[in-house]
């Protein structure tokens, strides 16, 4: 029985709530649908990541020559071979924890991804991203659309924003993902305490559990508080996670920890969505300087995603977890007068899993004005791999199902074996 | 506490985010309906103004810090609109602008992207008369027109600064047309899908070329005094004529060839054909039945053809429409009570009447209302909040019962010695809290889930302990229920 949140607007009709997970059996959904125990992180970016300045063609003279401040001097990457085209290629030099797991062959770089005539806008470009459709991006997000193809009722935690907004990413018809910024606050209040608190659960679960056939509207309500309530212990118990090794106190720190302890308690939750922001570095970019804005943007992701990296592997976790790092675009190659970088095309992104098999995919741009690698008058890195060749690789290697429908086309990639 | 009649409930809930305690009382006395209705849609809008009791007593707070701006800080811009929807007495006024605002869509983060964060809450929310240099923010525009002309609104919304941020007329220049307004205009603001082509697209965008912002620089760059007006520029003007799919003028399709000078006129000879499109009139009417009469149903085709014909021969009066909107046999239909899925602002503002406000703050609604996916001058996109079901998932709801929560604790002392007149019986105190709700008549069910919250943990004596604990957590437990979520 396929019934979507949209239909049942339409059709107001109680199939979608008698099929709405009930609390006695949501324990044994999560163990169904989390059989398989693998999940994805993606980690979004937001602002539009200065690719070049992540991942530095060191040895392209135009690279130094259009960015005489910002550029990365040649002896302070961290190098990391080179292309499959020969060009050598490194690291920011605050990205140490990155480039022992690259090291490790687990972390792949994908170069210049992207799609034909690249938004420059941040509102449409990240909707492009998180529909996966440049043409018309609106409605359900790719990996929405991948938790509608679970089995119904999909388990209310199959997902988990651990930012307040749902993404787009994460919008689907079927499940209505939870947006879980804090742990520790996903917990029932109560004017009460003690024994009285636990009467005051007990009453809103009594409440909840009224699901008339005839209001199926109430229905729907009521079914979705009882998938809050049977939920909170299960969220509950991650907050309760001590980790193996610190997290950064940051934003994303916390995230990734929360995310790690979701993993360790096993509670079946498939696709987690964090993000970190800063990226829309129009001014004062500081990539060289330890204050500068860029590299504390590096700081931050190096930090986060070393610990987490390392608290899965004390965990022997690292095979079940994949993180898909992405942003909305890249950024001018040239810099601008106030030594920040403008909206551009082509991005850079990120893999790493213990299943991931690590590398450099597709090939650095030329920064030459005049190189056909380039677009828009040679100001913008122009892409190379479509971004849904990408997402093709993860829905059919990592997550196990057919590209094509959630795509809504074939963009499978054989070259593109990152998984 | 006395019940009023279940249609007064209804309207009051509908239209005026609910009854307080005060209001009930006020209300109770010989009033007909009708009487009622007009009580909430004539106004005078110079008297409506009650920004000048925030921080007396009585009222609820408003944490405004060290500094009040809530015409340069947006936070305190949400406060102010929150305590202009507790405490406006023309409370339908605030609705309709909260209406207005989905509609019309428009979010601050992209004009603080592009201006700063004092000049972006400005654009959303100055209030005219304390603005240097009398900038009226565009939730003061939705609430000059909250009942008055939409085809003037229309007119005022497509010059409106933010919006000429928000949908990038201000980038809409001669030979590179920006289509994101014209766009909206049709598919959002007037006829709707269906109603307009990709063609009619490309041609608003290019009657709407020149339609600018000035913005003019006054003191040290971002402090809060640059001045931001629409401004006509005749030069990023297209002087040709444009075709559309439909009428413009009685018998003709095309807007004709105008010289610069003259060429503002194209926008509002489109911006008047759009106001008066048969099929504005009707989408008008469906949203209007959304809104106010039902979403569990689609609208009553009598209901869409009289709405829609009071708003053509009423010139798009919406105080007109409304009058008949709320006078309407379907809005008197008790099938229809409880049909809506309460907006978060309402069901925060209706909590606030109906458990009370005292010793509460609105700055604490603004994380809950984040958590239940409404954040004022922050709708998704510009198609606005999704509705409906699509305010409910697990995180939300869990928001909306930890709102509830957070107020029965706020409110616990005043809410025991409301309820020390009930304390005879459990039934007595369940029948208490129901009514000072307005909540339907409960199923068994639930009625029992009520009764036994209140009998557990030992006999019922009805002590102040008792009464302190159990009054307080049956109104967290009943607004916090599925069934207080419709209104």
């Amino acid at each position: 029985m396929k019934f979507t949140r949209r239909e049942f607007i339409k059709g107001g009709v109680s199939a979608f709530t008698v099929g709405f997970a009930a609390p006695a059996f949501l324990s044994d959904l999560a163990l169904a649908q989390g059989a398989s125990d693998r999940n994805l992180v993606v980690l979004y970016l937001s602002g539009g990541n200065d690719a070049l300045s992540m991942l530095v063609p060191y040895t392209d003279s135009f690279y130094y020559s259009r960015r005489p401040t910002l550029a990365v001097p040649a002896g302070n990457v961290l190098q990391i071979g080179g292309d499959s085209s020969g060009k050598p290629l490194g690291l920011h030099p605050r990205l140490t924890g990155l480039k022992q797991i690259y090291d490790q062959g687990q972390l792949a770089l994908v170069q210049r991804t992207g799609y034909q005539n690249s938004s420059r806008s941040h509102f449409l470009g990240t909707d492009i991203w998180s529909t996966a459709n440049p043409g018309n991006a609106t409605g359900t997000g790719w990996l929405g659309r991948y938790l509608d193809t679970l089995p119904s009722p999909v388990d209310p935690l199959a997902g988990w924003s651990t930012v307040r907004e749902l993404p787009r990413t994460l919008r689907s018809d079927k499940v209505s993902v939870p947006a879980i910024p804090n742990v520790a606050g996903y917990a029932l209040q109560s004017p009460n305490t003690g024994v009285e608190a636990t009467y005051s659960r007990t009453g809103l679960s009594a409440l909840a559990s009224h699901l008339p056939p005839e209001r199926p509207h109430l229905s729907f309500v009521n079914g979705t508080a009882q998938a809050a309530l049977a939920t909170l212990d299960r969220v509950g118990s991650v907050a309760t996670y001590v980790p193996t090794v610190p997290y950064p106190n940051t934003g994303l720190g916390q995230a990734f920890l929360a995310v790690a302890g979701a993993m360790v308690r096993g509670i079946g939750t498939k696709v987690f969505w964090v993000q970190t922001g800063g990226f829309d570095t129009h001014a004062s970019q500081g990539v060289n300087q330890a204050n500068g804005a860029y590299w504390g943007l590096m700081n931050t992701v190096n930090g986060a995603v070393g610990a987490f990296y390392t608290d899965l592997a004390n965990h022997g976790l690292l095979g079940n977890t994949m993180i898909l790092q992405f942003s909305e675009f890249g950024r001018r190659i040239s810099e601008n007068v106030s030594t920040g970088t403008d909206h551009g095309a082509g991005a850079v992104m990120l893999a790493i899993g213990g299943n991931v098999r690590g590398g450099l995919y597709g090939t650095a741009p030329s920064l030459n004005p005049s190189s056909p690698t380039l677009e828009n008058n040679g100001n913008d890195v122009r892409y190379e791999t479509d971004f849904r060749s990408v997402y093709a690789q993860v829905i059919e290697n990592w997550l196990g199902t057919n590209s094509i429908p959630i795509l809504g086309g074939d963009f499978r990639q054989p070259t593109l074996s990152f998984i | 506490m006395a019940r009023l009649a279940p249609f007064v409930e209804h309207l009051f809930r509908r239209a005026a985010f609910g009854l307080t305690p005060a209001d009930r009382e006020r209300y109770a006395g010989p009033y007909s309906d009708r009487q009622l209705i007009d009580s909430l849609l004539v106004y005078d809008p110079g008297t409506t103004d009650v920004d000048a009791r925030i921080g007396t007593p009585g009222h609820i707070g408003v944490n405004l810090g060290a500094r009040s701006s809530p015409n340069t800080n947006i936070n305190q811009a949400r406060q102010r609109w929150l305590f202009r929807m507790v405490h406006s007495p023309a409370p339908l006024e605030q609705r309709m602008t909260l209406v207005w605002h989905h509609h019309f869509a428009t979010a601050y983060s992209k004009i603080a992207g592009v201006f700063g964060a004092a000049d972006g809450a400005r654009l959303m929310a100055a209030k005219p008369s304390e603005d240097p240099t009398g900038h009226r923010g565009q939730i003061e525009l939705l609430q000059q027109y909250a009942l008055g002309r939409f085809d003037q609104l229309l007119v005022e919304i497509s010059k409106d600064p933010a919006m000429l941020v928000w949908l990038d007329g201000r980038l809409n220049f001669k030979g590179t047309p920006q289509e994101n307004f014209g766009r909206e205009l049709m598919e959002l603001f007037t006829v709707g899908v269906g109603f307009h082509t990709e063609p009619d697209v490309y041609a608003a965008a290019r009657v709407f070329t020149g339609w600018n912002l000035r913005r003019t620089n006054r003191g040290g760059g971002n402090d809060g005094t640059a001045s931001f007006e629409f401004f006509y520029n005749p030069a990023q003007h297209d002087t040709n004529a444009k075709d559309f799919s439909f009428p413009i003028y009685p018998g003709s399709n095309r807007i004709p060839a105008r010289g610069a000078d003259a060429g503002i006129q194209d926008g509002l000879d489109l911006i008047s054909a759009l106001a008066y499109h048969p099929e504005t009139a009707r989408r008008m009417a469906r949203r209007l039945w959304t809104w106010f009469v039902n979403e569990t149903k689609e609208a009553d085709e009598s209901f869409v053809s009289s709405i829609a014909k009071v708003y053509l021969d009423s010139q798009t009066n919406m105080r007109t429409v409304m009058r008949v909107v709320l006078n309407s046999p379907q809005f008197a239909d008790p099938s229809n009570f409880h049909q809506r899925y309460a907006w978060p602002a309402e069901f925060v503002v209706r909590s606030l009447k109906e458990v009370g406000f005292v010793g509460f703050s609105v700055s604490d609604l603004l994380t809950p209302m984040v958590n239940m996916s409404q954040q004022l001058f922050e709708p998704p996109d510009v198609n606005g909040w999704a509705l409906g079901p699509e305010w409910f998932s697990t995180g939300s709801m869990l928001a909306r019962m930890n709102f509830a929560s957070q107020l029965a604790t706020n409110q616990r002392v005043a809410l025991r010695d409301l309820a020390r007149p009930h304390r005879e019986t459990p039934e007595k105190l369940v029948d208490f809290v129901y009514a000072a709700l307005s909540m339907p008549e409960p199923a068994p069910q639930e009625y029992n889930a009520a009764l036994e919250y209140v009998r557990a943990g030992g006999a019922w004596t009805g002590s102040d302990t008792q009464l302190l604990a159990k009054s307080a957590g049956l109104f967290h437990l009943l607004a916090g229920s599925g069934e207080y979520q419709f209104v």
